[in-house]
């Protein structure tokens, strides 16, 4: 097990959760694992020993067996070539057979090209790697909605939302009107009487809304409404700045 | 004019392509613009400040100079956004260099299933669906965004390095 406590490093392995999934990161498919071990073993990439290099393949597999690793098809797939490409190269050459044919029919060559196609393309992903790391050590100017006076505006999260509604219920309970409405408001009611309101205003205080408010109830159908609308696309609220008091405009009709 | 190609290279959101320019001063010909413009880029860049116009996605965008990178962070109080895994990266490479491509052209060069990645990489809008190849089964095609130009800091796709490069300095590898 001392190969096997070996390889366990080079997988470089961790353990997630329960100890039941691993996770290899230091190999993200069989060409990796082919790549790394002819790195490691200075093979030329020209004249693989394929059958030693099938040796060591097929060990990865058993350690990666052993630590419950789930060995997806293409690991499978590849040591199936492995094999395969080792039994030709054990077929005696024909006699008669001129120096260029053995070159053309060497069974290792499409491995090979496939070897340096991925490395290839592993030296492209380095690169945008490198570029990313630039690319995360600059800042542009973040986009800001601008109104239309020009004047520049926060928008509004929902946590200011509801500390802004937050204020209002307080503000109503403080207030201790217990007048009893004489008609419950529904939130589409609601949602009326703002859309005629902005027929008349372009824009709206969030706390002017809730001055009407007769009961906690009616608070909150309010709230409703609004959120409603801004979900419809035809308010938007945004702050002067952070913190501020909530206004509230309408959007004009996208055609 | 150079300075207000520079005032609006600043407010802009996205890139400052020429064709907008060319809309915000109609008296002006083309080749003047850009002239103006490069002899903006290269004195702007000259000075010892702490931005710089770069170009980018096929535009010009300010952007701060990387060097101040760890003083700006401790202002903004953020750490570095998350980066692409090494899977999404050599997925990412693979389709810039040979789209417009299919899932099963990645697995061939990749060796392994990429799905995962592609999925990534798609949600992170660095890949768009291009189109459909005209065989078999019509397998979705998949190329690079604008938004791969912005994040990796390149012009134009000619930006990259060739294949070549990259197949020579693998061949040194192996």
């Amino acid at each position: 097990m001392e190969n096997g406590d070996n390889l366990n490093q080079d997988f470089q392995s961790s353990l997630e959760g329960a100890g039941i999934t691993i996770q290899l990161e230091a190999f993200q498919g069989p060409l990796d694992l082919l790549l790394h071990l002819i790195k490691r073993e200075e093979i030329d990439i020209w004249n693989i020993p394929i059958a030693h290099i099938t040796e060591q393949y097929l060990e990865y597999l058993r350690v990666m067996k052993d630590l419950n690793i789930n060995v997806a098809g293409e690991w499978l797939m590849m040591a199936a070539t492995l094999i395969h490409i080792k039994s030709r190269m054990l077929v005696p050459q024909e006699p008669g057979e001129d120096a260029q044919a053995e070159e053309e029919e060497d069974p290792r060559k499409e491995l090979v090209y496939q070897l340096l196609e991925h490395q290839k393309f592993k030296n492209a992903a380095e690169m945008l790697y490198t570029r990313e790391e630039v690319e995360n050590a600059v800042w542009n100017k973040p986009p800001s909605d601008v109104l239309e006076d020009g004047s520049e505006v926060v928008a509004v999260t929902l946590f200011d939302l509801l500390r802004a509604f937050n204020e209002v219920v307080k503000r109503f309970e403080a207030q201790q009107l217990m007048e009893v409405e004489p008609e419950e408001v529904t939130v589409e009611q609601k949602i009326e009487d703002i859309r005629r309101r902005f027929l008349v205003h372009d824009q709206l205080l969030f706390s002017s809304l809730f001055r009407e408010a007769r009961s906690k109830r009616h608070v909150i159908v309010i709230f409703l409404a609004l959120l409603e609308l801004v979900r419809l696309r035809e308010i938007w609220l945004y702050q002067k700045k952070a913190f501020d008091e909530i206004h509230i405009n309408k959007l004009k009709e996208s055609s | 004019m150079q300075a207000i190609l520079e005032a609006i290279i600043y407010v802009a959101e996205d890139p400052v392509k020429m064709e907008q320019l060319k809309e915000v001063f109609p008296e002006e010909s083309a080749p003047d613009i850009e002239n103006a413009l490069r002899s903006l880029v290269e004195s702007f860049n000259a000075r010892p400040g702490g931005m710089l116009i770069r170009e980018v996605a096929g535009g010009y965008r300010m952007t701060t100079r990387p060097e101040h990178h760890e003083q700006i962070r401790a202002y903004l109080k953020t750490r570095p956004g998350a980066k692409l895994s090494m899977a999404a990266l050599e997925t990412l490479a693979v389709i810039a260099y040979k789209q417009p491509v299919t899932l099963a052209e990645i697995l061939a060069i990749r060796g392994k299933k990429s799905s995962t990645a592609l999925q990534t990489l798609l949600e992170r809008k660095m890949v768009a669906i291009v189109g459909r190849k005209p065989v078999v089964g019509r397998p979705i095609l998949y190329g690079t965004s604008k938004e791969f130009l912005i994040h990796f800091g390149l012009n134009s796709l000619a930006d990259l390095p060739t294949l070549e490069e990259f197949a020579q300095i693998a061949g040194e590898q192996l």
